[in-house]
C-alpha cells in the first residue's frame, strides 16, 4: 500500500500551492501572452480575410471617445473572446469562440415591428450608420460572479429606438436572437434554453445614454463569440441580459418574457441588475471575481453606475423586483 | 480464478497510483504554462470537483467488476482509489477554502447555511472524513470487519451528496450531473440486488433447516 496513514495525504497542506504559484505566474506572464496572442489572432484574422470589409478582426474607422467610459483596465481581447457564455454554441465558456469562427454574421438585417410607426427591415451597415461609432469602456458582470473591463464599440440604443420610431404605447422593447441551428449547435438541442433566445428592457431603461448597441471590440467589428454582428449592452445589468445576434426588435406595452426568466423565475428576474444586496438562491452577488485579479473585490451597486441609473428605480423594491 | 502474482500487483499498484494522480499533474502543468484560461481558479475548482466525484464512483465500481468478473485482486486497489476520491475533495474544498473564499469563515459558514449547493458538497466531504482516517489496516482490525463495513457504507451518501452538489450548481443543461447520478444510481442499484438476493437465499434456507428440523 502506498498510501497508509491519513498523514500521507498533504492534500490540505500542499496541493493548492502550485495553484497559488501558477496564479502568479499567470498574472506576471498575462500581459505578454495575451499581447502576443492578440497580436497573433489579429494577424492571422487579417491575413485571412484582408478583402473583406466586415469580416471578423477588420478595424473599425472612425470611432470616437466616450466620456461614459471607465478609465479601468480592460480586460485583455484574448479573455473577452476566449471565456464567454453563449449558450447558442455551447454551455462551456472556453468552447464559443471555436465553435462560433464560421458563424455568418452577414448579411444581416434586423427585423424592427410591434408597436411602431411603420415596421421595417433594416441591414447592419445601415444600423451602424445610424449614429457615429463609439468606444464604450463598461464594467461586465456576469450573473455567476466573475468581471470584465470591456471597451465595447457602439452606439446608443436610443438612437436605433429613434430610427423604429415607437408609437406612445409602446412601453418595453423586446430582442431576439437568430435562430441558426445549422451553425449554432446547440440550437438543434431542445434541454439547454428555450430558443430563441429573447431579452427585453422597459423603454425609459433602453432610452437611457448607458445602454447601446455594439458593433465592435477593440476598435474591430465585433467577433461571432461576442455576439456578432449586433448585440445589446447594458453595463448596470448582468451580463446575460446583453442579448447577442440580434435578428429582432418589438415594441410593446407589456413587459416581454425574457430566456433566463423563463428557465428559472426565482433566479433571474426581469430588471436582473447588479445588486450586492440581492443574493442570487443559489451564491452570493457581494463579491465577484475580476478576470486577471487573484482575489475577488466586492460588487458595486448597479456594477458602479449607480449615479446614472439609479433614478430610473426608485421607489421600486429592488429585493422583489430583482 | 488463480491469484496474480504479487510481484505484479505491487508493480501495477504503483503505476496506477501515478495514473491517479494524473489529473493534479495536468492541472499543476496547465498552472505553470498559462493553460488554465481566463478565470484559473474556477478551473481548478471545476477539475477537482470532476476528479472526485469519479474517483468516487470508480472505488464503487471495484466490489461490482470484481464480482461480476471474479478479478479478486481487484479488491487491493479499493482503498487507493477511495483514498484518491479524498485526495481530490481535499483540493477541491481546499481551492473554495483558499482560493476563492481566502479563509473569510464568517462568508464561508454563511455560505454553507443558505447555499444548498455548498451544504451538500460540504455534506459530502464530511462524510468521506471519517473513512480517509480509519482506511489503514490497524483501523479495521481494531474496529472489527462489520463494524469497519458498515462504517465504510457512508461512501454512498458521500457520493450521493456530491452528485446533488452538482446537480445543484449548475446553471442549464443537467446533462453532466445526470450521467454522473445515472452510473450511480447502477452501482447501487447492483447492491441492492446482490442485498435482496443473498436476503432470499438467507431465507430459503432458514426455511429449509426447518422442514429438516419438523
Amino acid at each position: 500500500m502506498l498510501i497508509k496513514k491519513p498523514d500521507d495525504i498533504p492534500s490540505l497542506e500542499i496541493t493548492p500551492k502550485p495553484a497559488y504559484l501558477s496564479r502568479r505566474k499567470f498574472i506576471a506572464g498575462a500581459a505578454a501572452a495575451s499581447a502576443a496572442l492578440a497580436g497573433g489572432f489579429y494577424l492571422r484574422e487579417h491575413m485571412d480575410t484582408a478583402n473583406t470589409v466586415h469580416a471578423q478582426g477588420a478595424k473599425l474607422s472612425g470611432i470616437v471617445k466616450s466620456p461614459l467610459s471607465t478609465s479601468e483596465k480592460p480586460t485583455s481581447f484574448k479573455d473577452i473572446t476566449n471565456y464567454n457564455n453563449y449558450y447558442e454554441f455551447s454551455i462551456d465558456k472556453y468552447e464559443p469562440n471555436g465553435l462560433a469562427k464560421n458563424f455568418r454574421a452577414r448579411p444581416w438585417t434586423v427585423a424592427i415591428d410591434g408597436m411602431v410607426k411603420k415596421p421595417k427591415k433594416l441591414d447592419i451597415d445601415a444600423i451602424m450608420k445610424l449614429a457615429p461609432l463609439e468606444e464604450r469602456i463598461y464594467r461586465h458582470r456576469c450573473v455567476e460572479g466573475w468581471s470584465m473591463v470591456i471597451p465595447w464599440v457602439g452606439f446608443p440604443l436610443s438612437a436605433l429606438i429613434k430610427a423604429a420610431d415607437p408609437l406612445p404605447s409602446a412601453k418595453f422593447v423586446a430582442f431576439q436572437t437568430v435562430v441558426a441551428p445549422d451553425q449554432m449547435p446547440n440550437q438543434k438541442r431542445n434541454d439547454v434554453l428555450d430558443w430563441p433566445y429573447v431579452e427585453g428592457l422597459r423603454l425609459d431603461e433602453a432610452m437611457h445614454p448607458l445602454a447601446i448597441m455594439a458593433v465592435g471590440l477593440y476598435d474591430e467589428v465585433l467577433p461571432n463569440v461576442d455576439g456578432a454582428p449586433l448585440r445589446l449592452v447594458v453595463p448596470w445589468k448582468y451580463g446575460f441580459k446583453g442579448i447577442k445576434a440580434i435578428v429582432k426588435i418589438s415594441f410593446t406595452d407589456s413587459m416581454p418574457p425574457t430566456t433566463w426568466n423563463k428557465m428559472a423565475a426565482n433566479e433571474y428576474g426581469f430588471y436582473s441588475n447588479v445588486n450586492p444586496q440581492k443574493d442570487h438562491p443559489r451564491w452570493s452577488q457581494a463579491s465577484e471575481r475580476r478576470i486577471g485579479e487573484f482575489r475577488k473585490r466586492p460588487t458595486l451597486m448597479f456594477n458602479g453606475y449607480a449615479d446614472q441609473v439609479a433614478s430610473l428605480y426608485s421607489g421600486m423594491d429592488l429585493q422583489k423586483n430583482y | 480464478m488463480k491469484p496474480l502474482p504479487e510481484k505484479f500487483v505491487r508493480a501495477l499498484k504503483a503505476l496506477v497510483f501515478l495514473c491517479c494522480l494524473g489529473p493534479a499533474f495536468v492541472l499543476m502543468w496547465k498552472g505553470f504554462h498559462d493553460g488554465l484560461g481566463a478565470n484559473p481558479i474556477d478551473v481548478i475548482t471545476r477539475t477537482t470537483g470532476k476528479w472526485t466525484l469519479t474517483f468516487l464512483l470508480i472505488t464503487l465500481s471495484v466490489t461490482p467488476v470484481r464480482k461480476l468478473s471474479g478479478l479478486t485482486w481487484l479488491i487491493r486497489f479499493r482503498r487507493m482509489l477511495g483514498l484518491f476520491a479524498f485526495f481530490y475533495g481535499s483540493l477541491h474544498l481546499m481551492t473554495y477554502v483558499w482560493l476563492d473564499k481566502f479563509f473569510d469563515v464568517h462568508e464561508m459558514l454563511h455560505d454553507i447555511a443558505k447555499r444548498r449547493f455548498i451544504t451538500a458538497g460540504m455534506t459530502a466531504w464530511f462524510l468521506m472524513l471519517p473513512l480517509a482516517l480509519t482506511s489503514t489496516t490497524g483501523w479495521i482490525r481494531r474496529m472489527g470487519g462489520k463494524r469497519w463495513q458498515k462504517l465504510h457504507r457512508l461512501i454512498y451518501f458521500s457520493a450521493a451528496a456530491g452528485v446533488v452538489h452538482f446537480m445543484w450548481l449548475v446553471k442549464a443543461d443537467l446533462r453532466r450531473p445526470f450521467t454522473y447520478g445515472a452510473i450511480l444510481a447502477a452501482l447501487l442499484a447492483y447492491r441492492v440486488i446482490v442485498w435482496l438476493i443473498s436476503r432470499a437465499r438467507a431465507r430459503r434456507t432458514m426455511a429449509g433447516q426447518q422442514i429438516a428440523r419438523a
